[in-house]
């Protein structure tokens, strides 16, 4: 809350605040003991397709896993709005949670994601499970809907775990590598279902991928990790690219 | 106790079920089995998803090791063995959860550490009441006859906690679904994992420590996983898995327990043989089942 306060007090206006969903100031992150990143600024505001890339090993996925809260970080100050907060993340996992066997439904992990609508509430309602079943009948997989997880194939996994994240993310959906080991249709489905949900639902998406020719395609916002080098950039799309056209 | 049956025909079977359970000590062993099934079969399917079946048969070894004490020291065994048992629960969960034991070395030397002990001192401290050292050591290993020589604050005991566990099963259902599928989702979802985690530790304890009463503490772990295991040969979504859990341990508990009075078996061996069966006679009715689908 201090670092919204001191935004107000800056040139950028309270409106602008209000806006600010995730916001990182000199943000350095480790894994295992090794600092990773370092010297993290960004800003996420409501509405935005952040695609967060780099090299691997760069800390991409600690710094989704610290905006979640599932990681701390190592300094500086990162900050995900009360209002947001409230509202929900939703998260799509880099790793398929459910190892081989697990026995459950497309149904029952849909549901799931909307565990953070019912409080403190033992069961869900009949809003929750229209809910999951018009976002599934959006991503194209009512149909599956009793099958088991674990005969899907990979782009059908992907789909159930975004429409997981969607049910959770009353305001943003974090999604770690959602495209890793899909063929290049699946890939493209998964990557127009996302642009989608942030175009007509207005749900705020930060996208961790190692895929940058995508990213620019669809993202409004670029940040570039530059891991141990410090190489780091944040900014628009058109920024980006100019920034690397430049370069060379 | 020992009534023979000299025609094998059902007739006389159902006879003498209802004579035995005209006895309040016989209505006892079966409601407190019964119930004592139920919440077996309902953790074991955490258990067994979240790879965590080892530390279960590693947890019965340490309720052995603390029945001993209690022995020795001849204070209650319930009193001295749920304690011990529910805080070597929560050690072990934890210390899984952050790493600190990798594979299951650490538990293998829990388990042979504390059956040692146990044994140690029951030899090396016989008990006055009984006498008898290996009567102790198979009646806390294999259950023999502790079911039907139940005080009615062990029944008391067993009911209050096993409702309590099956209550919490049944209102934290869906929160469980999700810790045991994704605990990291869970947690951005904003569920306490680390309590739920913890809770279950406790009732890990338990339901080892009062099952340890049912079918004694080397057979425990197979009360345990079998009912999960069986279920999950035949159901392939969660709710199914976890109802078909609680009525298999149910069903299989209430055979092994009437088999082993009618015919004067050993009750948690007759209980384990009778879930043995269920599970192989399941695991091929899954297999041509789920081929055909």
């Amino acid at each position: 809350m201090s670092f919204f306060g001191r935004l107000k007090k800056g040139d950028r206006g309270a409106q602008h605040a209000e806006n600010v969903i995730i916001s990182a100031r000199d943000v350095s992150l480790s894994y295992e003991g090794k600092t990773v990143a370092s010297d993290l600024n960004f800003e996420v505001c409501e509405g935005d397709y952040l695609c967060i890339v780099g090299e691997n090993g760069s800390g991409k996925s600690t710094l989704l896993k610290a905006i979640i809260g599932l990681k701390g970080v190592h300094s500086g100050e990162l900050a995900v709005s009360d209002k947001a907060r409230r509202a929900g993340l939703g998260y799509l996992p880099q790793v398929t949670p459910g190892e081989g066997d697990f026995p459950a439904s497309v149904r029952e992990i849909v549901l799931s994601g909307c565990l953070n609508r019912i409080g403190s509430k033992p069961f869900f309602g009949k809003s929750e499970r229209q809910t999951v079943d018009n976002i599934m009948a959006r991503l194209d997989i009512l149909r599956l809907a009793d099958k088991p997880f674990s005969q899907l194939s990979g782009g059908q996994c992907q789909r159930v775990l975004l429409a997981r994240a969607y049910c959770a993310a009353g305001a943003v959906i974090l999604l770690d590598e959602p495209v890793s080991g899909l063929d290049s249709e699946a890939t493209h489905e998964m990557y127009r279902l996302i642009s989608e949900l942030n175009r007509d639902d207005g749900k705020t998406v930060v996208m961790v991928s190692h895929d940058t020719d995508t990213a620019l395609r669809y993202a409004s916002k670029i940040l570039h990790v530059g891991g141990a080098a410090r190489d780091n950039f944040f900014g628009t799309t058109e920024e980006y690219i100019s920034l690397n056209k430049s370069s060379g | 106790m020992s009534l023979t049956l000299n025609s094998a025909g059902a007739f006389s079977v159902f006879e003498a079920l209802k004579k035995y359970l005209e006895y309040d000590f016989v209505r006892n062993a079966l409601l407190v089995g019964l119930l004592i099934s139920v919440c077996a079969g309902l953790l074991g399917v955490m258990l067994v998803l979240k790879r965590y079946s080892m530390i279960g048969d590693g947890l019965s070894h340490v309720a052995f090791g603390a029945m001993a004490v209690a022995a020795v020291a001849g204070l209650a065994p319930m009193t001295v063995a749920l304690p011990i048992t529910v805080l070597a629960a929560v050690l072990l969960l934890w210390a899984n959860e952050k790493g600190i034991i990798k594979g299951d070395a650490a538990i293998a030397i829990l388990s042979a550490g504390a059956m040692a002990i146990g044994y140690l001192l029951l030899n090396i401290f016989p008990s006055s009441d009984t006498g008898s050292i290996s009567g102790d050591v198979c009646s806390a290993l294999f259950g023999s006859t502790s079911m039907m020589t139940l005080s009615q604050s062990d029944v008391w005991l067993c009911i209050i906690l096993s409702t309590v566990v099956i209550l919490f099963f049944i209102l934290c259902y869906n929160r469980i679904f999700a810790v045991t599928f994704d605990s990291d989702f869970a947690r951005a979802s904003g569920i306490r994992t680390s309590a739920y985690n913890l809770i279950i530790s406790v009732v890990s304890g338990v339901v080892i420590v009062l099952a340890m009463k049912l079918v004694g503490a080397l057979l425990i772990s197979a009360l345990i996983i079998f009912p999960a295991l069986t279920s999950m040969r035949l159901f392939r979504n969660f709710k199914a898995v976890v109802i078909s859990s609680a009525v298999v341990a149910v069903l299989g508990s209430a055979a092994g327990l009437v088999l082993s009075l009618i015919y004067s078996f050993p009750t948690g061996a007759t209980v384990v043989a009778v879930h043995l069966v269920i599970f192989m006679l399941c695991a091929v009715t899954g297999a041509a089942v789920h081929k055909k689908g």
